[in-house]
């Protein structure tokens, strides 16, 4: 049969790992994506040491002044060196985006997992609160959530978190629904194994793959929607760095100093654009049918 | 047509693959011929390019194969030089091909007869009205039953029998010259299967197509086709004429795989099957004599330095082994004789008394309205009784309730009445409420090896979860009987830590089994083990099998849709048919008559690879009733060849005893059925060849 065709092919034994690279090597795309969230955590740790001036530092005699020598990325309406901002910035994103989508990765994986061996009622009721918050446009809830909690940073973490959960949690139900059918989930309960043994060792392991894909896809939403509140000053209060708050700051200056607007908003578009790279080489990687193997 | 007559004329045909490790040659200097109105066998265990042959010499490869070498000739045609675009316009009108999977194959969202009509369009230039009557006449050749309204159906309104059906009234619609079928009736229950054989056979008289046939079934080949070529590793390694090769058998591999079927007449009690050792060599790994030596018992030093080429040793049979003398020689079969168990009669372990499981069911947008509940009646009184040392074969089409029992037995599936007494004790219905000490003694081995072993988990540890946790052992206790266990199903020690990706179906098979010994049963339910494996590997799995049962003492409950498989293993075996049982015996009284009729055509549409045997042919109409709507009486009136008459379908039929236990259930009177079914149905025409 078709089906035994390929295994009989696999028998010399290749690692797991050994398969992963030739397969990265197709994909340039995944090494690139690598590469922009390596630069970006590298600036997140060390970005104060590398910035040459401090984010708060006002130089008002220097007020909206274009790219220059002294100051690459220009200054905006204070005089602050829009460079070194955004170095220091890019700690809040990710630190922010990356609590928020650890969050909805923890508890969306626990519903998940419980709604899917479950099923019945359980099921169907946790099932029908994720639609709940699904059915709400996310931006106007993470809105309406923040006015009754006031922004902070830590509410932001909150609210990303909660808005996402509803995701992951699905992504997780359907896993576990197909994996709860196979025979060796069915083995072990002839063998009379408790529930939480089957869910943590047998069928836990066969959803990571699954998970580590939706959460990276996870990740670059979060730094989308932190931004965008960011923007509509809901998220971190000024002066912090943050880049969703500087591009809204940047739009009265739009018509005097472009630059003010285009360096913030690149960085949170190469952010994504690496962490949307990265997710489409882990699922290449991790996901069956994501690759064409042929031999 | 070309000077010498054959449709198909392919020489020396090279097929590359482009991979990441390099081209790897899948298919190497493959020459064959076919000639209008013949049927090709081409066999060979998986992986050995049955399709990529196949579909090399249509130039139907992926877009990362290539043909490197050789000459394909359709006809008068050079398909090997046709440009691109030229082919495309042969692909359908002079070249078919039909699938294995009817159901992957047939849009689900078009009609049945548009979609025959497309290509009575689009290849014979038809208008809409023409291209409709001609999809009618298709399907009333393939002997569709009233093709009008089949016509108007879509794919989910037809069984698999009846898909297969269409499929080849649409390659067969523009006349083809040269048609493909991979492995058409492999999806099939043996039923269907005998049918669509015997269409095949007749569309065969009215149409002069060439058919290249790919399977790994040699009975249906010594069955359907006229020619056979024996592919291993990308290369023939014997050719010739059905009645030439199954009898003179002149390569070691054809002996091999023909040694690995079971056959019919003869149980495990009398033969171990012979299997062959080793697997199949990867491409890019091939040994440089004879591509076969490393699993050859004829090997000797000579074989292993060259590639023996194809050789003509009589008219039109030829072989690639070096040492055909010695092969011409020995015809024998060796089948290795087993001593004799004298049978002694066991303590009982498990019996199952009136087992019943219904589903509910309610079908579409019914369950929005709650309107009445329907009863799926998957099994409806079945009772077994099993000894310990002892196998039991359930045997039926797909869809009869076999698996329900067992998983009813098992306790994955709660029974809906019934009693399950496991060593004199009454069990839960539900495994969750049965007590540990019983839990060890049902284990199961699950028909999908892919699906049965936890893909992060090594091998071993899938074998010590059981002794952990159901026979408390300690861990050093637990590392010695997981070597113990390897050895057991003959897997090497280092197989304990791999990962079940990198095991083959056989191996992950062998590792299952261990798994269920590991809790150390009484009673070992083994639901289709074999049924996904190539013959050579099914062949050693019976052999363990076999052999684990003498050395524990295992009963083992054995479902599986073949009948010569459970003929091998079984010693007692009982027919089931729409979650009912119609015949239960020991595995010798039910194979000869008399017998129940739904058994004599199982038995009759068994593919035989022995194209001497003669089969009397009965065969099944239509398939299997839905469970949801059982026929009145006897609920196989409706497809039964030998129906009694009105009472069939007014009472149930009753039980008639007969000698050792043997048991039908049928209006018919036992000394009418033996009158009609004679000698049996198993004839050979000469005394010659296998037995």
């Amino acid at each position: 049969m078709a089906l035994a065709n390929g295994e009989e092919k696999k028998k010399a034994g290749v690692s797991y790992l050994g398969k992963f690279f030739p397969r990265l090597r197709r994909y340039p795309t995944t090494y690139i994506g690598f590469a922009i969230i390596l630069a970006f955590l590298f600036i997140a740790i060390f970005g104060p040491m590398i910035a040459p001036y401090h984010y708060s530092q006002q130089n008002l005699a220097l007020r909206l002044d274009p790219p220059s020598e002294e100051h690459i990325f220009g200054t905006d309406q204070f005089g602050r060196d829009i460079y070194s901002r955004i170095l220091v910035g890019s700690r809040d994103v990710l630190t922010v985006a990356g609590s928020g989508t650890a969050l909805a990765v923890f508890f969306g994986l626990l519903l998940g997992l419980f709604s899917g061996y479950r099923g019945g009622l359980f099921d169907e009721m946790v099932m029908r609160a994720m639609d709940v918050i699904l059915s709400i446009p996310p931006l106007l809830l993470a809105m309406v959530i923040l006015f009754a909690l006031g922004p902070s940073r830590v509410n932001v973490i909150l609210v990303v978190g909660f808005l996402y959960i509803p995701m992951v949690a699905r992504v997780v139900r359907s896993v576990v629904l197909e994996l709860k059918t196979r025979q060796f989930v069915e083995a072990a309960r002839m063998r009379g194994e408790s529930s939480l043994y089957i869910l943590y060792k047998e069928i836990l392991p066969n959803v990571l793959p699954s998970l580590a894909v939706e959460a990276s896809m996870r990740f670059s939403y979060s730094i989308f929607l932190v931004a965008s509140l960011g923007f509509l000053g809901l998220g971190v209060q000024p002066p912090s760095p943050d880049w969703g708050l500087m591009v809204g700051e940047a739009r009265t200056w739009f018509y005097q100093a472009q630059w003010v607007l285009y360096f913030p908003a690149g960085a949170i578009a190469l952010l994504v654009v690496g962490v949307g790279f990265m997710s489409d080489g882990l699922r290449r990687m991790l996901l069956p049918g994501g690759v064409s193997d042929v031999g | 047509m070309s000077d010498n007559g054959a449709v198909l004329d392919v020489k020396n045909v090279t097929v590359t693959y482009e991979t990441d490790k390099g081209p790897l040659h899948t298919v190497r200097n493959v020459s064959l011929k076919i000639a209008p109105g013949e049927i090709y066998g081409l066999v060979g265990e998986s992986g050995s390019g049955k399709t990529t042959l196949a579909r090399a010499v249509v130039r139907y490869l992926p877009a990362n194969g290539k043909i490197t070498s050789g000459s394909i000739k359709l006809s008068d045609t050079d398909l090997y030089q046709l440009p691109r675009e030229e082919v495309r316009k042969i692909w359908g009108s002079r070249v078919t091909m039909v699938h294995q999977d009817p159901n992957a194959s047939i849009n689900p969202s078009m009609l049945i007869g548009d979609q025959i009509a497309e290509m009575a369009r689009i290849h014979l230039g038809m208008n809409k009205k023409q291209a409709r009557d001609r999809a009618i006449e298709m399907l009333t050749r393939v002997r569709m039953p009233d093709p009008e309204s089949v016509a108007k159906r879509y794919a989910h309104q037809l069984s698999g029998g009846m898909l297969q059906r269409v499929l080849i009234a649409t390659a067969m619609s523009t006349n083809p010259e040269f048609m493909i079928m991979d492995e058409p009736t492999t999806a099939l229950d043996v039923t269907t299967e005998a049918v669509i054989l015997d269409l095949i056979h007749e569309l065969m008289a009215d149409y002069n197509t060439a058919i290249l046939f790919i399977t790994h079934n040699l009975g249906v080949v010594a069955r359907l086709c006229d020619k056979i070529g024996v592919l291993y590793a990308g290369e023939i390694m014997e050719e010739g004429s059905i009645d030439e090769v199954f009898k003179k058998r002149l390569h070691p591999y054809t002996r091999g795989l023909l040694g690995c079927v079971p056959r019919v007449d003869a149980s495990k009690k009398d033969i171990s099957l012979s299997s062959i050792p080793g697997y199949i060599p990867r491409p890019d790994d091939l040994p440089d004599g004879c591509i076969f030596a490393p699993r050859c018992e004829l090997v000797e030093d000579a074989c292993e330095k060259e590639r023996p080429p194809l050789k003509e040793i009589a008219e039109n049979h030829f072989s690639a082994c070096r040492r055909v003398d010695q092969l011409q020689e020995k015809i024998e079969r060796k089948d290795e004789l087993r001593e004799h168990h004298e049978e002694e009669l066991g303590d009982i372990v498990l019996e199952a008394r009136n087992i019943k499981k219904y589903f509910p069911f309610t079908p579409g947008i019914g369950s929005l309205f709650g309107s009445k509940k329907a009863e799926l009646k998957a099994v409806d009184d079945i009772s077994v009784r099993m000894r310990s040392s002892f196998t039991m074969g359930i045997v039926g089409e797909s869809g009869c309730g076999k698996t329900t029992l067992a998983r009813c037995i098992a306790g994955i599936e709660e029974a809906t009445s019934g009693e399950i007494e496991l060593q004199g004790k009454l069990l839960a219905y539900s495994v969750k409420k049965r007590p540990h000490d019983t839990l060890k003694k049902i284990q199961m081995v699950f028909q999908n090896p892919d699906a049965s072993l936890n893909p992060q988990h090594p091998a071993g540890d899938s074998v010590a979860r059981p002794l952990i946790l159901l026979r408390d052992m300690s861990r050093k206790e637990v590392r010695e009987k997981v070597k113990e266990l390897f050895k057991a199903v003959s897997l090497p020690e280092d197989y304990i830590k791999r990962l079940p990706h990198e095991l083959s179906g056989g191996e992950k098979q062998r590792v299952a089994i261990a798994r269920a010994f590991a809790a150390d049963p009484a009673l070992m339910i083994c639901d289709e083990p074999i049924s996904s494996l190539d013959v050579s590997v099914q062949a050693s799995l019976m052999n363990l099998l076999t052999e684990l049962q003498d050395s524990a003492g295992t009963s083992y409950l054995f479902i599986s849709h073949d009948l010569s498989a459970v003929r091998h293993i079984s010693d007692w075996i009982a027919v089931v048919y729409l979650g009912r049982l119609w015949e239960i015996g020991s595995a010798e009284d039910v194979f000869i008559p008399p017998y129940h009729p739904y058994t004599e055509a199982l038995l009759s549409a068994i593919p035989i690879p022995d194209p001497e045997v003669k089969q009397d042919r009965i065969r099944l109409k239509g398939s299997v009733p839905s469970p949801l709507n059982i026929p009145s009486g006897c609920r196989f009136h409706t497809r039964c060849p030998r129906k009694y008459g009105k009472i069939c379908e007014k009472e149930e039929p009753p039980w008639q005893d007969m000698e050792d236990g043997h048991r039908i259930c049928c209006h018919i009177p036992l000394e009418e059925l033996r009158e009609l079914q004679g000698d049996g149905l198993l004839k050979k025409s000469s005394a010659g060849g296998g037995s």
